[in-house]
């Protein structure tokens, strides 16, 4: 076997420096109508440094084969990068063991398998498996489907109006049917941090395991599942300077043993005849099929690079952009901020008097500057807080303090259209 | 494209003084328009004496180029045949997806002030949700979205977290 890559070393000085972190992203030099590029959409995808691009130009250059098959001086290269991505992403998040670390496309289809794993197997009629208000449409769908199914019922976790959700109606929802919990770790349409420790502690007293979606929490904060003691965990890799088609599930060891195979195919077997076919043990049980070998060792690639400069680092820039936006965009007249926990992230959901979000978008997006806007598919927050929609801009540590006074004299820009 | 040509005046001015805006009251056909992706929602209602049609009002929550839409929609649709009306749609929803020649032989008039639309894809359904809710309410469609797929209409719009 060949060796894993050693871990990449770039030149990052140990002070936070956002102007050199900036000339890591080639796409952020991009001009839009003229316009330098002021991206605030990372929360829907994030942007991919160049260590990374190269990693995936390097892989499939010198390196690509299918993995897990054949004895060939590539093949044997291909999988030992794969797995050496595996071990990265372990690290990341401290899991126990790499087999506790299933590649899937992404959070939603980390999620599905989940659903269909677990759920179809140890959740049935009468069963109440309970969600929150607060959760991404990828976080409600599958439960649905398993509920209909079943004969399973979802109960949901209120909010408030800052977007916090409500702790003692949480508990008061656990009943001696509660079979599961799902929880986002941090809000995409808001930005709230949930209080998912003190929540998987109260579940796990009542013997109920708890699934985290953290799409939008790793890419901000340490994570470290073991600390967490969550039972499933599931984030995608292109909020994380990763590229599309790649996800991670943690699951602790015993429970994805327990669970039956979400898709069958090549990899997830260790002998087919027709009368019977032995599953391979975990991770490759829940891997059928060729995985997206690049995206997996490009993901392994970000991870390294987020380790170098730093989750804390990360973390503490972030925090100043939110603030410092947070009290520039409540001085504009008129513009009301949707989703103020006391606990955020760098997202700032917003709504402005009179104009409707598509057009600050449209409108914003003639300055150069990408915001999403929209119900973020969470129109159960949306129905909460009687709005149909919001303009967010979310925020990454490649943001500077800049392009803040720019979406801010943006805003009023739009305004000014609809005087 | 530059969308300062979109946000023109004129458009600007039918979305703060919107044309037939309201409720009309015992409508011989209605219709309520859906923007599933975005959350808007438009409701139209008008009265057809025999093939003309001679009262249109609408209301509902959405952007300003889908409210402005409406209200020069309603007002150019005002007193013509319902067929005259469908020729309208057709090119209108030709005209926002980028098939009509502008330059030939049309009936738009000064609704190609929204002709930009064709260049921003994600707010084609914007322009065209009440031209939509129109052909809905002319043919006795009680309620449509802009998500119904056998419809030429049909843009794929992102709905990426």
């Amino acid at each position: 076997m060949t060796p894993v890559e050693p871990i990449l070393k770039p030149q990052i000085v140990s002070a936070f420096d956002v102007e050199r972190i900036r000339a890591d992203f080639p796409i952020l030099k991009l001009k839009v109508d003229g316009k330098p590029l002021i991206y605030l959409d990372s929360a829907a995808s994030g942007q991919m440094p160049q260590s990374v691009i190269d990693r995936l130009v390097r892989y499939q250059t010198t390196q690509h084969a299918n993995i897990h098959r054949a004895v060939h001086y590539l093949s044997e290269i291909a999988t030992a990068e794969f797995e050496g991505a595996r071990r990265k992403l372990q690290h990341f998040i401290n899991a126990r063991e790499d087999r506790e670390v299933i590649f899937t496309s992404g959070t939603t289809d980390a999620i599905n398998l989940v659903m269909h794993g677990y759920g179809r197997k140890f959740i049935g009629a009468g069963d109440e498996i309970i969600l929150t208000t607060l959760e991404h449409h990828s976080n409600i769908v599958p439960w649905q489907m398993l509920a209909e199914e079943k004969g399973a019922k979802i109960r949901v976790v209120p909010i408030n109006d800052a977007g916090e959700l409500l702790l003692d109606e949480y508990e008061q929802l656990f009943n001696e049917h509660t079979r599961f919990v799902g929880v986002m770790h941090v809000s995409n349409a808001l930005g709230s941090i949930n209080p998912i420790k003190q929540m998987i502690a109260f579940a796990h007293a009542r013997g109920v395991p708890v699934l985290i979606d953290g799409a939008q929490a790793v890419p901000h904060m340490k994570i470290d599942v073991q600390d967490l003691d969550c039972d499933f965990y599931a984030f995608s890799g292109h909020k994380m300077c990763g590229p599309t088609g790649i996800g991670i599930l943690y699951g602790k060891a015993d429970l994805l043993e327990q669970m039956q195979p979400f898709k069958g195919g090549g990899d997830m077997i260790l002998s087919v005849t027709f009368e019977k076919t032995i599953y391979n043990t975990i991770p490759q049980k829940f891997e059928a099929g060729t995985p997206p070998i690049v995206a997996a060792i490009g993901f392994g690639a970000a991870v390294d690079y987020l380790s170098e400069i730093g989750m804390e680092a990360i973390a503490t820039h972030e925090l100043a952009l939110l603030n410092y936006a947070t009290e520039q965009i409540c001085r504009i007249p008129g513009v009301r901020i949707i989703g103020t926990a006391s606990l955020k992230t760098a997202v700032l959901s917003f709504v402005v008097d009179g104009v409707h979000p598509h057009d600050i978008g449209t409108l914003l997006n003639q300055e150069g500057i990408a915001v999403r806007t929209g119900h973020h598919c969470a129109q159960p927050v949306m129905q909460y807080l009687k709005i149909p929609a919001t303009s967010r801009a979310s925020f990454a540590f490649y943001n500077n303090m800049a392009e803040v006074d720019t979406l801010v004299a943006g805003i009023r820009t739009a305004q000014n259209v609809f005087v | 494209m530059n969308t300062k040509s979109l946000y023109q005046e004129v458009i600007l001015d039918h979305n703060r003084k919107p044309r037939n805006y309201g409720i009309l009251d015992n409508a011989s056909h209605h219709a309520v328009g859906h923007n599933p992706l975005c959350g808007d929602r438009l409701d139209i209602a008008l009265n057809l004496s025999g093939e003309h049609i001679n009262h249109i009002a609408f209301h509902g929550e959405s952007c300003a180029i889908c409210k402005a839409s409406a209200s020069m929609m309603t007002a150019a649709v005002k007193g013509k045949t319902r067929a005259d009306a469908e020729i309208l749609i057709q090119e209108f929803r030709d005209m926002a997806l980028g098939k009509l020649n502008l330059d030939g032989h049309h009936h738009l008039g000064r609704l190609t002030v929204f002709a930009g639309v064709r260049d921003l894809p994600t707010r084609v359904k914007c322009a065209i949700l009440p031209w939509h809710t129109l052909h809905a309410a002319l043919n006795s469609v009680t309620t449509t979205s802009t998500e119904v797929t056998d419809d030429s209409m049909h843009a794929p719009v992102d709905s990426a977290s």
